[in-house]
């Protein structure tokens, strides 16, 4: 056993990343599936949308051969409508709320009209937006995730100059840096932030961190409001013994490796344990599976009926023959010559429910040992507890605390997204950006 | 099982269906092969002058995904030659002697032509002749065609010159480019036709391309108004059919019911109102010749399961239930209800009726699914709610009536009572 890259042929790690949900083929699969929609009115997808995209409106535009005018209808709700539509769980939001399956039918397929739309808006490089006068103001954006181009997308619109300082080289966040590469291609993500960009007034400085590079004092100083879309940072510590080993690796950099070094260059072991059940998670256990190793199993400390990712998602693991382990925590990582060799768990049981209202998970004493060469901690992330607390921002162990959906403590200082949610959905992060630009053109006395 | 057997004026088929004048009736292998499909009938496509065709010649109106809806053809009667027709029409009756084999005509305007043209067709041993007074484009211009069926004293002239030389019984085929078929359809039963079939196709545009701004069909940057057929035009065939089974002249005479038949169900909608047979055209041309199978299985089945035994027993049952406005009973009033358990929350009866009839639709928000119910004193029992809703049978009307009594219009204003009041 051994912790090791460049494990496929070329061929074969373009096939296990290959698009896992394919775009239509051809404008008549699309214009059958768009005439498949009802046209609800104050329909269930767009309530469940967390940016209210409207969904009948859009879908109804594909089948009037108004393409235009179905991917402004899109990004005028989410300017990711693009991203989105290929890495939202739609399972558990509009396709979930899709009226067809109250009749045990198949939900439309939204996402995929989505992405129809939105690529051809993308491909043509059509701006649908144009910017209105300027109104002079200055606004800075930290960080060129979901949520900060959102929000920067929105104050661009309404003629305000915005800079945004991303501390990685690229823009896009976790949709660029943290999610699957069968799911997003670096490459989209960059085209995606491109686009979103075209609208002109925004300019970014990469490599630029908050707390290092840049301090809020001097963006508060410099520019009329500040947006702090800063994300959460590496995955939560087991805080058990040998976490330190080699090959106990946290699945965002995993995650991140696969898509900023390349498919041959992330090593990966041949028995792999992922520790977590969330989307992440998920997404670094199939991706292990799919970069060669030999066996992955999902480890997570409650039942299947608590688990945090989608069916779906669960589904895509297993498909990959990732094997999962319910009802085990994380006891210890046993190693010799520095590196991974066993992983000990608990066995649990289900106890009361805890503050999430799901039943929290009881040590029984038992205990059993997998022989593993490789650890993927994936049991959430952590927020930026030390840079916020600096910066005396009310949190609550770091995530931001706001008020009216995005003003912090300090005036003129405004979040939202991952860094005051804890980690939720790209879609999450794109209204939060919304909110926090509807905050802000409130604050500076603009519309 | 029922017995669907055909007798119109004398002439036999095993069943009602027969294919329309038309493209799928032009020549022999079209027509064996829908006589081996199961075709009672054809009707000959239309035999007359001589003609030039142009590409291209069909155009579709589509709704949503479904293709053609109403289908637009400028084609013009048949262009071979005369002689291989009337060969071809021999060949067929010889080879399936039970099927009908009506043949179309469509002479010169001048008698001597159309007895002529009947003497030959007579030849053939075909079994009855269709006067087409209906097409609508190409022909017209020349005086044919719908010029004849537009004008009813032209048309009683020329069926007088038919009936002067046909020995074998003759359908006149009515035009729907009128305001009412009725006065065509009384001259010709007076000149004396023995049947009359309906409708023809309706002229029509079916739409223009938006970037060469040219209508359809296109024939080198031009076109021209075409003849409507198909589903779309069913409902147009159905009521003017009606006008026809009601006129006591022209309900003389037995009548062919043509109009975007499609289905059994179709087909039996017609008869209902008085035809003794439908012409099927559209629906082949979309399908193929194999649609007959269902055709002749639905209407067995829904007849037995009526207890009827042949077609008389149910031809022209629905005729005498289409009456005039001032007729109907305004004690009637029926009130829409909501099956909450079948309800898929899609809203679509509230905005309509909310939009665009009487604001009788509440709507409890929830999320994702709001609740909607009828407000019962408000609606005025439109059907509106109930024709949107994409479920079969989750809105149903209820019969409420306001009082027992028939009471009609005429009656209603007699007794002075409340108008406007809703």
């Amino acid at each position: 056993m051994a912790i090791s890259n460049n494990r496929l042929s070329k061929e074969q790690y373009a096939e296990n990343f290959t698009d896992i949900h394919p775009p239509f083929e051809t404008a008549d699969a699309a214009l059958v599936e768009a005439n498949r929609c009802l046209f609800c009115y104050d329909a269930p997808c767009t309530k469940s949308c967390p940016t209210g995209i409207n969904v009948p409106k859009f879908i109804k535009q594909i089948a009037t051969d108004n393409i235009k005018g179905s991917a402004h209808t899109i990004f005028s709700s989410n300017i990711m409508g693009a991203g989105c539509s290929k890495v939202c769980p739609v399972e558990k939001l509009c396709e979930g709320a899709c009226v067809y399956n109250l009749m045990e039918e198949e939900p439309i397929e939204i996402a995929r009209l989505q992405r129809y739309a939105t690529e051809k808006a993308m491909a043509g490089n059509w701006q649908l937006f144009q910017r209105k006068g300027s109104t002079g103001k200055k606004v800075a954006v930290v960080g060129a995730g979901p949520a900060g181009l959102s929000c920067a997308h929105v104050l661009a619109r309404e003629g305000v100059d915005v800079t945004i300082y991303e501390k990685e080289g690229k823009g896009g966040g976790l949709m660029t840096y943290g999610i699957a590469a069968y799911k997003v291609t670096p490459q989209f993500c960059e085209d995606e932030v491109n686009y979103i960009l075209g609208i002109g007034g925004i300019e970014v400085k990469y490599s630029q961190e908050l707390g290092k590079d840049i301090s809020l004092a001097e963006l508060k100083k410099n520019f009329d409001a500040v947006y702090l879309g800063i994300g959460v940072g590496v995955a939560r510590k087991l805080d058990i013994p040998g976490e330190k080993l080699e090959g106990v690796v946290d699945a965002i950099q995993f995650i991140y490796d696969i898509r900023a070094k390349g498919y041959p260059s992330v090593p990966v072991g041949d028995k792999v344990a992922v520790i977590g059940m969330g989307m992440t998670a998920i997404d670094a256990a199939t991706q292990a599976k799919r970069l060669g190793a030999k066996e992955v199993t999902l480890v997570y400390r409650r039942t299947e009926a608590e688990k945090p990712c989608t069916d779906v998602e669960l589904d895509i693991a297993k498909l990959d023959g990732c094997e999962v382990i319910w009802l085990a925590a994380p006891q210890k990582v046993k190693g010799s010559g520095g590196k991974v060799k066993q992983l000990v768990c608990s066995v649990m049981k289900l106890g009361e429910p805890d503050a999430s209202g799901r039943r929290s998970p009881v040590d029984t004493g038992e205990t059993f040992t997998m022989n593993v060469d490789m650890v993927i901690k994936a049991a959430g992330q952590v927020p930026f507890e030390k840079l916020v607390s600096k910066y005396k921002l009310d949190n609550t162990y770091g995530k931001l605390v706001v008020k009216d959906k995005a003003s912090t403590n300090i005036k003129g200082v405004f979040a939202g997204g991952d860094a005051v949610n804890g980690g939720k959905e790209v879609v999450d992060a794109v209204q939060a950006g919304k909110d926090g630009a509807a905050a802000i053109l409130r604050y500076l006395n603009i519309q | 099982m029922a017995d669907i057997s055909s007798n119109f004026l004398g002439i036999k088929s095993p069943n009602p269906f027969w294919l329309a004048s038309a493209p799928p009736t032009d020549k022999k292998v079209n027509v064996l092969r829908a006589f081996e499909a199961g075709w009672g009938g054809v009707v000959w496509k239309t035999l007359g002058s001589q003609v030039k065709n142009v590409s291209s010649r069909y155009l579709a109106v589509n709704f949503g995904a479904k293709k053609m809806m109403g289908l637009n053809n400028i084609e013009l009667i048949s262009d071979r030659p005369l002689d291989l027709n009337l060969k071809e029409i021999k060949e067929c009756i010889r080879l399936f002697p039970d099927r009908a084999m009506v043949v179309s005509l469509m002479a010169d305007n001048d008698k001597k032509s159309w007895h002529e043209l009947i003497r030959k067709v007579e030849d053939t041993g075909a079994h009855g002749l269709e006067l087409n007074f209906g097409c609508p484009h190409g022909m017209t211009e020349r005086g044919m065609g719908a010029a004849v069926g537009q004008d009813p004293e032209i048309a009683c002239m020329v069926v007088e010159w038919v009936m002067e030389a046909a020995t074998i019984p003759v359908i006149t085929k009515l035009t729907p480019n009128v305001h009412s078929v009725v006065p065509t359809g009384r001259s010709v039963v007076k000149a004396g036709t023995n049947g009359l079939s309906l409708i023809n196709t309706i002229q029509s545009v079916t739409g223009i391309d938006l970037d060469t701004f040219v209508p359809n069909p296109y024939v080198a940057g031009k076109s021209v108004f075409g003849g409507y057929c198909g589903p779309a035009v069913k409902p147009i065939a159905l009521k003017m059919l009606t006008t026809i089974s009601q006129d006591e002249i022209t309900n003389k005479v037995p009548i062919s019911g043509i109009g975007g038949v499609s289905t059994w169900k179709d087909a039996v909608e017609f008869m209902l109102l008085g035809a003794s047979n439908v012409q099927v055209c559209t629906a082949a041309m979309n399908y193929g010749f194999r649609i007959v199978e269902d055709m002749i299985e639905g209407m067995n089945n829904w007849m037995d399961e009526k207890g009827f035994k042949t077609l008389d027993d149910f031809i022209g049952k629905s005729v005498e239930k289409i009456t005039h406005w001032e007729d109907l009973d305004i004690n009637y009033h029926h009130i829409a209800k909501i099956n909450q358990d079948k309800c898929i929350h899609c809203g679509l009866c509230y905005i309509a009726c909310e939009d665009a009839s009487h604001q009788s639709i509440n709507l409890a928000y929830g999320k994702p699914y709001n609740t909607y119910t009828v407000k019962e004193e408000e609606c005025v029992g439109c059907n509106l709610c109930k024709l949107v809703c994409p479920v079969n049978e989750c809105i149903t009307m209820e019969e409420h009536r306001v009082a027992p009594e028939y009471l009609n219009w005429i009656e209603f204003q007699k007794r002075g009572l409340p108008l406007n009041d809703h």
